[in-house]
């Protein structure tokens, strides 16, 4: 059974979204305060609950059809946009254990693509 | 004066530290098997093969597809494991750095593999496992302080 490109590139636009999604909730972790009112009423939080939810939809649409064998590892590329995410938005400097790990994660995933054609 | 809270805080942090390392690891499994039970609901959706690109010419298809989503109990058992994992997950993490953990949240690409492989009958090559291999090992290396 093959896996069509149209999931594939279905789950990566679910993880792409879903890096946003991290990204509402690292905002809204900063502004985070402690009671439980205080959290319901952070819309940081529920931005970023919102696009997790909306990747999840994508996510779902593309798993519908073909293997999760392939499919599941797609969302490790979801790893790549938090690091661009996190550099543009918090600061946090690439390293060489991020640029590393970046490049393997791309290696893996390629292979993966290889292995079902 | 010393507050006992503050006598009570450096106490134990080893053994706080492995229960968290386990509590992670048990979070992976039960992702793993998240993932199976929403592989396994999509099979009970009855949408047929949706594209990117029907969802942009159609948006309708998109609130449909949401309420079959909705209406699906394995999508929703699914679902549900993966807020029951969240909740464990945030309890591990609190006041411990997540990337250190990289290594074992990784372990969930291998489980969801193998499920894969025994509870839905997909087939591995070898193309695909060395993939897994360097996917584990690049989210792992990801975590490291340099």
């Amino acid at each position: 059974m093959h896996t069509p490109a149209s999931s594939i590139v279905l789950v990566l636009f679910g993880s792409f979204i879903g890096s946003f999604g991290a990204v509402f909730l690292k905002l809204g972790a900063e502004h985070m305060q402690g009671s439980l009112a205080r959290i319901l009423n952070n819309y940081w939080l529920a931005i970023g609950i919102a696009l997790y939810l909306l990747s999840s939809v994508f996510y779902i649409m593309g798993v519908a059809q073909g293997q999760l064998t392939v499919l599941y590892p797609m969302v490790s590329l979801g790893y790549i946009w938090a690091i661009v995410w996190a550099r543009l938005f918090f600061k946090e400097p690439f390293t060489l254990a991020k640029v590393g790990g970046l490049l393997m994660i791309v290696f893996g995933v390629a292979l993966i693509n290889f292995g079902n054609a | 004066m010393t507050s006992p809270t503050a006598l009570a805080a450096p106490v134990d942090t080893r053994a706080a530290a492995q229960r968290s390392f386990l509590l992670v690891f048990v979070c992976t499994l039960i992702g793993a098997v998240a993932q199976i039970l929403v592989k396994e609901g999509t099979g009970h959706l009855g949408a047929g093969h949706i594209t990117l690109g029907d969802v942009a010419r159609h948006p309708g298809l998109f609130f449909n597809f949401c309420i079959s989503i909705i209406t699906n109990f394995q999508l929703f058992c699914g679902y549900l494991l993966y807020g029951v994992m969240t909740f464990l997950m945030a309890l591990a993490l609190k006041g411990r750095e997540l990337s250190r953990l990289f290594p074992i949240i990784a372990l969930t690409y291998v489980w969801v593999t193998i499920l894969s492989v025994f509870l839905l009958g997909e087939h591995m090559n070898f193309f695909r496992s060395i993939g897994i291999v360097f996917i584990v090992g690049g989210v792992s290396v990801l975590g490291l302080k340099k």
